[in-house]
């Protein structure tokens, strides 16, 4: 059992180190494809990566449910670091949840199983975090959309390998969607729902 | 330098996650207006409170800032935002347009055209561009999302029928990323043109009405019209008085009461550095003269 005062500790400047984490992350939303850098926090509990908590330091409170995968939630750690910091309630039903911690892509659930908002509300949307492999190596994908003059190129790893062919539902719901963002340690890359992806191979 | 009492750019932190959440939808979004908590914040309603909330959630201590109102960087308004924020984030202000890498403003675009390092927050009077044609709530969050734009265009074509021409001079609708119809803020359609594919993002915050949304960089702005009446940016007959500028936005200034008057530049930073790089219109004034005056004596 690790006790409270034996898990990490947040961010050590709360004010500024959240402002430049969430710069880092709109910067990532507003140009999707970009690879963006958080400053690394000294530590992380267990599974989660550098960059995914300091997204979570950033943006999760009690407004804000959260689901974690299983490879997330098997981590006593990372649910009591959440609670511990930032007081979001976790959530069993994936449906209802403001945020999703994928830990382990390959058993990502199906898109539909989380919240794709609604015609009048499509801001209700679960935001996928995503740990992956590496966003500097890897298949290399043509990112089009707004935020993208012409055409973005990314190099990524990642799972479940078809993850981007099953993001192109978005284009069908939109409004309504599902927004990504994919953490390599402390580096982030954001997919939101108007961005189209055109694989190019190894 | 900070102020003590108060928390870095003067929200809390609870806040600044909620409006932070706001922004990033709204940019996942382009044009649809999201739902937030405004604050009451230390300035009455219409003096900018959703842009101030907006940029007091982005702004960071390696920020320069720049306020704008009307295109001034000297009026009121723009002077009490600039020292709010030196005051309760201790950032740097510059007027300067290329030197910021934030510029809050009120009813302007600057002229110089913007770069991808900075960030243009609208201060937003009413930012539901259906409001005066539906005012249900309910009704119009429908018709955005059935992309029911059909009312609007009526309205453009009233104002033909009535006047010849579209006669919707500012707050002139706009189309973003080829799905929301958004309200641009009261700038004057002059300034449309330069919110499709700019290089920088651009984020609006309505205080009052609680609302936020957003461009991204690089995305498809359209100014609605018809085929046989396109949409025209507003044109000037006379270039600015002062800098001699021709494709730069007008303000009448009154300068006596037998009704004599002079045009000059709205967006005063890009005047002023056109009449420091030697331009003069018709009317230059004397402080140029003296200055350089100065400088050939000093």
């Amino acid at each position: 059992m690790t006790t409270i005062a034996e898990l990490p500790p947040g961010f050590a400047d709360k004010v500024l180190s959240a402002q430049s984490t969430f710069r880092s992350v709109m910067d990532a939303m507003a140009r999707p494809g970009s690879v963006q850098r958080i400053v690394p926090m000294p530590g992380t509990p267990d599974t989660m990566m550098r960059g995914t908590a300091a997204i979570a330091l950033t943006l999760f409170d009690h407004d804000t449910p959260i689901w974690l995968d299983a490879r997330m939630a098997e981590s006593a750690d990372v649910t009591k670091w959440l609670k511990f910091h930032t007081g979001a309630p976790v959530v069993q039903d994936s449906s209802i949840a403001s945020f999703a911690l994928i830990g382990d892509g390959g058993a990502l659930p199906a898109l539909d199983r989380f919240a794709l908002g609604t015609s009048e509300y499509p801001d209700r949307s679960t935001t996928l975090i995503i740990q992956v492999d590496s966003l500097a190596s890897g298949r290399s994908f043509e990112l089009r959309g707004p935020g993208i003059d012409g055409v973005a190129a990314l190099l990524a790893s990642f799972k479940p390998f078809d993850l981007f062919e099953r993001l192109h539902v978005n284009e069908a719901l939109f409004p309504r969607g599902i927004d990504v963002v994919l953490v390599a340690d402390d580096a982030v890359v954001a997919i939101p729902r108007t961005t189209r992806i055109v694989s190019k191979g190894s | 330098m900070n102020a003590p009492t108060y928390n870095f750019a003067y929200l809390d932190e609870q806040t600044k996650r909620m409006i932070r959440r706001a922004i990033l939808k709204a940019i996942a979004i382009p044009g649809y207006q999201v739902p937030f908590a405004s604050r009451e914040m230390p300035m009455p309603y219409g003096w900018g409170t959703g842009g101030v909330q907006v940029t007091a959630a982005i702004l960071g201590p390696a920020d320069v800032l720049k306020v704008i109102d009307q295109g001034s960087d000297d009026t009121t308004n723009a002077i009490s935002i600039r020292k709010f924020f030196a005051k309760t984030a201790g950032v740097a202000t510059t007027t300067a347009t290329d030197e910021a890498t934030v510029i809050q403003t009120r009813h302007r675009i600057p002229e110089t055209a913007l770069n991808e390092s900075q960030v243009l927050v609208y201060q937003v009077p009413i930012p539901e561009p259906l409001r005066f044609l539906e005012p249900r709530e309910t009704e119009t969050r429908r018709m955005h999302a059935l992309a029911e734009y059909g009312l609007m265009h009526v309205k453009l074509y009233e104002d033909i029928a009535r006047f010849g021409h579209i006669a919707t001079a500012y707050a002139y609708p706009v189309k973003v990323n080829a799905r929301y119809v958004m309200d641009p803020s009261p700038t004057p359609k002059f300034d449309n043109p330069k919110m499709d594919n700019c290089p920088a993002l651009q984020l609006f915050g309505a205080g009052r009405e609680k609302r936020i949304y957003a461009i991204p960089p690089y995305t498809q702005v359209v100014s609605l019209d018809f085929e046989d009446h396109p949409f025209e940016p507003y044109r000037f007959n006379a270039p600015c008085a002062l800098c001699g500028a021709e494709n730069s936005y007008l303000d009448e200034i009154v300068t006596d009461d037998k009704g004599s008057r002079m045009f000059v530049c709205s967006d005063t930073d890009y005047c002023e550095g056109r009449q420091a790089a030697g331009h003069h219109g018709s009317l230059s004034a004397a402080p140029y003269k003296e200055k350089a005056q100065e400088v050939s004596n000093g």
